[in-house]
């Protein structure tokens, strides 16, 4: 399965201060409106779900739709709260998940 | 071998194809479902305009990938926040776009990714805040090369 690339703006931050993420994970996004050279219409394949957890606790999510542009890149920020994990997880259509994972130091 | 319809047959395949194509055509010839996903995001309400300040390109010349930010102005404390943000394209196949999901944590109500545009259109984005009320902005696009495998 695709590698994420995550990019936290700052690996170490003040308590209350913003980080902004930075993930692009390359995945087709099959809009399910392409048709093949048969006139087939390819059957639609996208990351419906983004899910941003800091510790186990969600941040910030996202649902996505067919609209969402190939190899999805998505940037938000977040509020430095504690240290620990900060998991970002996509979720296929077809159930499987890419996760991936970034250390963050709070002070 | 040559085929050779009588006029029974003719009548009955002209009938077909003509309801294939009213069918096909329709759809896209009539506004996508976007108002109705708003309606079904706010639960009726009419938003307000402003807040919410959507940032994308005037004109786009690849509609494949669109940088699109949404920023909405709030405190984004646990007594006022913005939970949700509905972005939707009313020039597309289908209506949505992205839905943004926010809480307290998140500091700001500010991100960004690309979309996909199938032609020149109008953007809306529609922010729900945890006090129930409704912002909105919209934007339009210039697409020259439409996205969506047009």
């Amino acid at each position: 399965m695709a590698v994420p690339r995550i990019k936290l703006d700052r690996k170490e931050a003040k308590k209350g201060e913003l980080v902004e993420v930075k993930a692009l994970v390359s995945h087709v996004m099959e809009s399910g409106q392409r048709k093949d050279s048969a006139g087939k219409t390819i059957p639609r394949k996208i990351l419906n779900k983004f899910t941003c957890t800091v510790n186990g606790k969600a941040v910030f999510s996202a649902d996505f739709e067919p609209a969402v542009a190939a190899n999805p890149y998505i940037q938000f920020k977040f509020k430095a709260q504690e240290s620990g994990k900060v998991e970002l997880t996509w979720t296929d259509d077809d159930g499987s998940k890419i996760v991936g994972e970034e250390t963050i130091t709070v002070t | 071998m040559t085929l050779i319809f009588n006029r029974r047959q003719v009548l009955a395949y002209s009938a077909a194809a003509a309801a294939v194509l009213s069918g096909t055509i329709k759809p896209a010839a009539a506004a996508n479902d976007s108002a109705e996903l708003i309606k079904k995001f706010t639960g009726g309400k009419t938003p307000q305009q402003g807040r919410v300040k959507l940032d994308l390109p005037e004109i786009a010349e690849n509609g494949n990938t669109v940088p699109m930010t949404v920023v909405v102005e709030s405190p984004m404390t646990e007594q006022s926040y913005v939970s949700d943000v509905m972005v939707v394209a009313d020039g597309n196949p289908n209506g949505g776009v992205v839905t943004f999901h926010f809480s307290p944590a998140s500091g700001v109500a500010e991100a960004n990714t690309r979309i996909r545009l199938a032609t020149s259109q109008d953007i809306i984005a529609v922010a729900k805040m945890n006090d129930g009320s409704f912002f909105m902005a919209s934007k339009p696009v210039k697409v020259t090369i439409g996205g969506c495998g047009g």
